[in-house]
């Protein structure tokens, strides 16, 4: 049987596309929930995991730096010392610039003044994963925003995408800029995107984020989608803002704001 | 076919040596850039798409341009158009190229570009971009040298390029629309939330392309014995003309929504590109020297006496095309960066490293085009005088 070149090329063409779709039904693991990976015995569950921040709690200075360096050091986050290159996971900034729009000239000045604390807000619908072309980020099934360092290609786009300033790129070599490298946590490449994770890695050991465990209560971690829960009870019994609510990505992380108690005793005695 | 190229005059090839001296440059520097990261360039934790990216969805609008003759000569008939439109076809593939290199050089991790084939996105923006992207180039490249071919033997196409030729057409307006749609869906980037966005990329690109291509085939027609002929370009100077005012339109349209809204998140951005904010003016004179230069084009284009001068025309469309180029190409992708998420203002500047890849980029990108348009103009050389029907 003689096959002209025509002949030839259809079939090789019909071949090379049957290889492809072939390819891409015999990876059925690319398809799997990604939070099943770390499935270990003492693996804390939720079905959506939240924070509570609870500003009155936020007075020195020590009480920041704890939360964030508890952070930053376990997870060899780097720093340059400049801000085009700055690495956070977890920082602090004013009222005006944590929450831009609901600011006014007439606020106390202790709370205009006063730093938040800042962290992905690991929304529940996240622009983030919704632009990543590689689903280097994603959403595991107990929400936490994950990012998949391995597979990031650099592009930037989740950087654009979220409205909270929650992501880092690495511009340069992150190593160097380590000062006590943290040998139970790997260190990041150059040319990949870095965020917040919730503590994943703690998470699977049975234990809650660092940032909350250095924070004597202020920072309060829990399964909002359970009634019983310390989150819950927080949420319940205070008013809570969070950022950027109106742009309908869902965030996850609350504040409990701080009223300056001379205000409201004043309310009380005017009653 | 592609043999045309290596036989040229010593103008053609100081020309090529040039370019390649350029890429050389270029490509040493992004070694650096490869090796140290993209640290090297004025981009930031704030501003993270800088002049790259700006470029790439600059060019993409030259690309869809090629489009602009397309219809004219296949949907409507225009026989003039006959000898320029392989001309668009092959700037769209070089403008291409330039597109996928500029996603490149930008990439942080760019050995992991596969990733974006091996694990097909739906839901992003940049999946679908890749995938019209290389589909353009690709029709582009096919439906160029098939015609080329066919001009070549004197005969018409093959019958199975004319169902390609049809596809071009909403595929030129699809890559100029997702890539509109890359910053157009983002939640608080307020510069770039604006439905209109995809309108302005396709005036811009409309205007801007052809606009290229007018000045191209003036320069062809000068060192070359090929002419495209003065009606073909008195043609696209019309369609050049119209894009230009919808594109200033629609740019007014905008400044409109944001400063009588009034909405801060809205009117900042405009306000830092056009006025300053908080004492940083970083790109005021770049974004009047743009609208300044729009106005120039826009009354050299708009009245048909002065459009009808040659040498008028030639310069309404480089003031067209520089002024579009700093609109698209930088003001932009910084203005829907800046100020920030958090209401400050972080500025940014492009590093000399980041000029440098960039410029070889194009200079890759003029390498394409003058070997593509070497092998047309050849062809058309030696088939001087042969009207041509497709």
């Amino acid at each position: 049987m003689s096959m002209d070149r025509r002949e030839f090329l259809k079939i090789a063409g019909f071949s090379t596309i049957g290889i492809g779709v072939g390819w891409i039904l015999s990876r059925p693991g690319e398809f799997l929930e990604a939070s099943q990976f770390l499935q270990t015995k003492e693996l804390l569950k939720a079905k959506q995991w939240a924070m509570v921040v609870d500003m009155r709690r936020f007075k020195t200075e020590e009480d920041y730096r704890k939360v964030i360096d508890a952070c930053h050091k376990i997870h060899n986050v780097p720093d340059f010392g400049n801000p085009k290159d700055e690495i956070k996971w977890i920082w602090a900034d004013t009222f005006e610039h944590a929450f831009p729009g609901q600011e006014n000239e007439f606020m106390p000045e202790s709370m205009k003044h006063k730093p938040f604390i800042l962290l992905c807000n690991h929304c529940e619908n996240p622009p983030c994963v919704r632009v990543c072309p590689t689903k280097a980020t994603f959403k595991r099934k107990d929400g936490i925003t994950m990012q998949d360092l391995h597979r990031c290609i650099g592009c930037r786009y989740c950087m654009a995408a979220c409205p909270f300033g929650a992501r880092s790129f690495n511009y340069r070599d992150p190593r160097p800029a380590i000062k006590e490298p943290n040998p139970e946590y790997p260190t990041r490449m150059i040319g990949v995107v870095e965020k917040c994770t919730f503590c994943e890695e703690r998470l699977a050991k049975g234990q809650i984020p660092a940032c909350v465990e250095a924070s004597n209560g202020a920072l309060t971690f829990g399964d909002i989608a359970d009634p019983n829960s310390e989150v819950r009870r927080l949420l319940n019994t205070n008013y809570t803002i969070r950022r950027k609510a109106e742009l309908g990505t869902r965030p996850v992380v609350y504040y409990i704001l701080d009223i300056p108690t001379s205000v409201v005793s004043g309310g009380e005695s005017n009653a | 076919m592609l043999e045309k190229a290596l036989v040229g005059g010593k103008r053609y090839w100081t020309w090529v040596f040039f370019l390649l001296a350029v890429v050389g440059i270029g490509f040493i520097t992004y070694l650096q850039q490869f090796k140290l990261g993209l640290g090297i360039t004025g981009l930031s934790r704030d501003v993270s798409w800088g002049l790259y990216i700006g470029q790439f969805t600059f060019l993409v609008g030259v690309a869809a341009s090629a489009v602009m003759l397309v219809i004219p000569y296949y949907l409507h008939d225009f026989k003039k158009f006959g000898k320029i439109v392989i001309l668009g076809e092959f700037l769209a593939v070089s403008a291409v190229t330039m597109c996928i290199l500029f996603i490149f050089v930008d990439m942080g991790q760019p050995m992991r570009i596969m990733n974006v084939v091996l694990h097909p996105t739906p839901n992003s923006i940049m999946f679908w971009d890749s995938v019209v992207l290389g589909g353009y180039l690709t029709l582009n490249i096919i439906i160029g040298w098939a015609t080329l071919h066919a001009d070549k033997k004197g005969t018409k196409p093959a019958s199975w390029v004319k169902p390609l030729i049809y596809l071009s057409i909403p595929w030129a307006v699809s890559i100029h629309t997702v890539t509109a749609f890359l910053y157009a869906g983002l939640p608080g980037r307020h510069f770039w939330l604006s439905a209109i966005m995809a309108a302005r990329f396709l005036a811009s690109a409309f205007a801007g392309g052809p606009a290229l291509l007018i000045i191209l085939a003036l320069i062809v027609r000068k060192f070359t014995k090929f002419d495209p002929g003065r009606e073909p370009i008195q043609a696209i100077g019309k369609i050049v003309t119209y894009a230009m005012i919808a594109n200033v339109f629609f740019l007014l349209l905008e400044v409109f929504t944001a400063v009588y809204s009034s909405i801060p998140g809205h009117t900042h951005p405009f306000k830092y590109l056009y006025l300053g904010l908080e004492g940083h003016a970083k790109l005021v004179p770049l974004m009047w020297t743009s609208s300044i230069l729009a106005i120039v084009s826009l009354v050299l284009l708009i009245f048909p006496s002065i459009r009808r001068n040659e040498s008028m025309l030639a310069l309404a469309c480089i003031a067209l095309f520089v002024s579009l180029w700093i609109d698209k190409g930088f003001g932009l992708i910084i203005g829907g960066f800046v100020p920030n998420m958090f209401e400050k203002v972080t500025e940014y500047w492009p590093t000399l490293p980041e000029t440098i890849i960039t410029i070889s980029v194009w200079a890759v990108g003029f390498l394409v085009l003058t070997i593509l348009y070497k092998v047309a103009v050849s062809v058309r050389e030696e088939t001087a005088g042969i009207e041509l029907e497709h």
